[in-house]
């Protein structure tokens, strides 16, 4: 067993610290304040091709692996729990299904632009009255001539309105249940396709979360992804993906709550001394340090079988739950350690407070996690 | 066009400690980074390629971990990658390492050369010119900025208090300053590359034809008797005085330690 990252993996890791400490860290307050979109970050990592890490090279991605894009995420969420969730949304739910489950020419047209970064993408699966319960869909698609017809919307989606190309659940026979359920590529210009509320949020509020609504929406029949009725399983694989990549992020923010309590309490001082020689700080902190290095084992592993094994969902489900649950842990400890300063908006931990709790609601809750895992143990 | 760039791997000094005892370096740890003037060069040569193509070698002389500064440069789009690397050329001082450089530099085709001004860990600035005296070329340092017409190079090189626009016939040398660009970020991609399909050639003293007494330790004229670290021999005097005040306060002092 071996537990070192490659040459290439360690120089990527130092690539993506350097632009995450340079250009990303000097706008993470402004952007979590002001709830801003931070577009100039993305057209940079577009440049420089982060927005295709994990992608086939012959469609202009980078050819690297998994793990390489988990460090991506990671690093970047270390300082910025929003620029992290951007690449992570676009990257696993975005471009990944129609890496897998696209055809030659919807790989041509769509995934080209998505891994080169010229387009953002987006995914649509949760409804107002389907989110754990996935399979409650009510946009339907119904085939006319050439085309399908979507009526309905969809709520919560990251990238929403800033992405171009969406990946939209809908159900094309509704008695089918999950059966009945097809996956669409739709581009924001489609008639009929408008983009609804943006929601205020917690944390990640740079991230553009919004509704998104189908009102006679017009998607080309060489739009449907996969097969019809295929579309509750090509959902469930893009988002096992999807929580690696939202693993990392968890891991991130959590190690740069860590990274700030330790700058922290090694210059505060109280009775005396800096508090970094109490005995309790240490202990705090060192189970902040175990428990972010064990989530860092379950994440890499996970993107390991990402790439080596038929079938990933259950380390991504231990990957997602475990770092996730962490990253709340951290942050709070980090919050506290900071006393009353780790209160205010004068030091960054509040924000990693905020932002770690939605990694354990998107992209399937805890508890979904819990499910999925049990339900590969208890057989 | 062919560009060489020659680029030293020193330790990141920003994140250097000294030993409070010994005062040494405590390299332990330290990062590796490529010295920035020299990846200042780097840059201003891949925007020349961007500019009107060009094929560019690095070049750096070293221990065998200096690979990773060569692949680093190579994820960053330069062409081809050769670390003069041998036990012969250790101990080395800036004659002993420029003579090594330019036997190796013999070795390619060139028009431009680029090295950086100096190197963070040494501060010498000697080994680029020294390069281009071993080579018969001529040489422009302090390059601020660095044009390309025709056969020529047009450079803005810096003076402490104004510049020259200098103009050379190439081929020649040109020592390259950190304010002459903002180096771009390597790309995953080209990280991938530069380990997985590239290759980073490495010559030892059998590769390149060089006088044995010039290289190395024994070939070396600089003698390191003694480093140390500055320390305060007494206490600083805080006065707080008007300007005026302080600039007769000053004068006085400087009288009484026969300093004017």
């Amino acid at each position: 067993m071996d537990f070192v990252l490659s040459k290439e993996q360690e120089m990527a890791r130092t690539l993506f610290r350097e632009f995450a400490e340079n250009e990303v860290k000097p706008l993470a307050q402004e952007v979590d304040e002001t709830e801003r979109f931070p577009a100039e970050t993305v057209a940079k990592m577009q440049k420089l091709g982060f927005l295709g890490i994990p992608m086939p090279k012959e469609f202009g991605g980078q050819g690297c692996d998994t793990l390489t894009y988990v460090l991506c995420v990671e690093e970047l969420s270390k300082v910025c729990g929003t620029t992290g969730v951007i690449v992570s949304a676009h990257t696993s739910l975005g471009a990944d299904p129609i890496k897998k489950f696209g055809t030659p020419a919807q790989k041509e047209k769509y995934l080209r632009p998505l891994v080169s970064g010229e387009k953002l993408g987006a995914f649509g699966l949760t409804e107002p009255g389907a989110g754990t319960d996935a399979s409650g869909q009510q946009t339907k698609a119904v085939l006319e001539g050439d085309h399908y017809v979507l009526n309905g919307s969809k709520i919560f989606i990251t990238n929403g309105g800033k992405a171009d190309i969406y990946i939209i659940f809908a159900m094309t026979d509704k008695s089918k249940g999950t059966k009945g359920i097809s996956a669409f590529i739709v581009e924001k210009e489609f008639p009929g396709f408008k983009i609804g509320t943006k929601e205020k949020k917690m944390g990640i509020r740079g991230s553009s979360t919004t509704e998104l609504i189908f009102e006679n929406c017009i998607v080309p029949k060489e739009n449907l992804l996969g097969q019809e009725g295929k579309g509750f399983g090509i959902a469930m694989q893009t988002l096992d993906g999807g929580r690696i990549g939202i693993a990392a992020q968890a891991l991130g923010i959590a190690e740069g709550a860590l990274e700030e309590t330790v700058n922290y309490v090694k210059e505060r001082k109280q009775f005396g001394r800096p508090i970094a020689k109490f005995q309790n700080t240490q202990f705090q902190i060192a189970d902040m340090a175990t428990k972010i290095e064990a989530a860092r084992y379950l994440v890499y592993r996970a993107a390991v079988a990402k790439d080596t094994q038929k079938r990933f969902s259950v380390e991504a489900a231990m990957a997602k739950l475990y770092a996730a649950e962490v990253a709340m842990e951290v942050t709070t400890k980090a919050v506290q350690l900071h006393g009353g300063y780790g209160y205010t908006r004068e030091y960054p931990v509040e924000r990693m407070m905020r932002d770690a709790k939605i990694t354990e609601i998107y992209e399937g809750t805890s508890e979904v996690q819990r499910m999925v895992i049990s339900s590969n143990v208890i057989k | 066009m062919n560009i060489v760039v020659c680029i030293k791997q020193v330790p990141n000094t920003n994140e250097v400690k000294l030993d409070p005892v010994t005062g040494t370096l405590i390299r332990d740890g330290v990062p590796s980074i490529i010295n920035p003037d020299d990846k200042a060069g780097l840059e201003a040569a891949l925007r020349l390629k961007d500019a009107q193509g060009a094929h560019i070698t690095v070049v750096s002389m070293g221990p065998p971990q200096a690979d990773a500064a060569l692949r680093e440069a190579l994820a960053m789009g330069a062409d081809e990658a050769i670390l003069v690397s041998d036990r012969a050329f250790g101990g080395a001082d800036t004659w002993a390492t420029s003579t090594t450089i330019a036997a190796a530099i013999k070795n390619l085709k060139y028009d431009l050369i680029i090295t950086g001004r100096q190197a963070i860990d040494g501060d010498t600035a000697q080994v680029g010119p020294q390069i281009s005296e071993h080579l018969g070329i001529p040489n422009i340092s302090y390059a601020e900025d660095i044009q390309v017409e025709g056969d020529s190079v047009i450079v803005k090189r810096q003076y402490e208090d104004r510049y020259h626009i200098v103009k050379a016939k190439m081929p020649c040398l040109i020592t390259a300053l950190t304010e002459l660009n903002k180096p771009r970020y390597m790309t995953p991609g080209g990280i991938f590359d530069a380990y997985r399909e590239k290759e980073v050639k490495v010559w030892g003293l059998k590769d390149i034809q060089v006088d044995q007494a010039n290289i190395g330790l024994k070939g070396s004229p600089t003698r390191v008797f003694q480093t140390f670290t500055k320390s305060l021999k007494a206490a600083g005097t805080v006065v707080q005085l008007d300007p005026e005040e302080s600039a007769d306060y000053m004068i006085e002092k400087l009288k009484e330690k026969f300093i004017i």
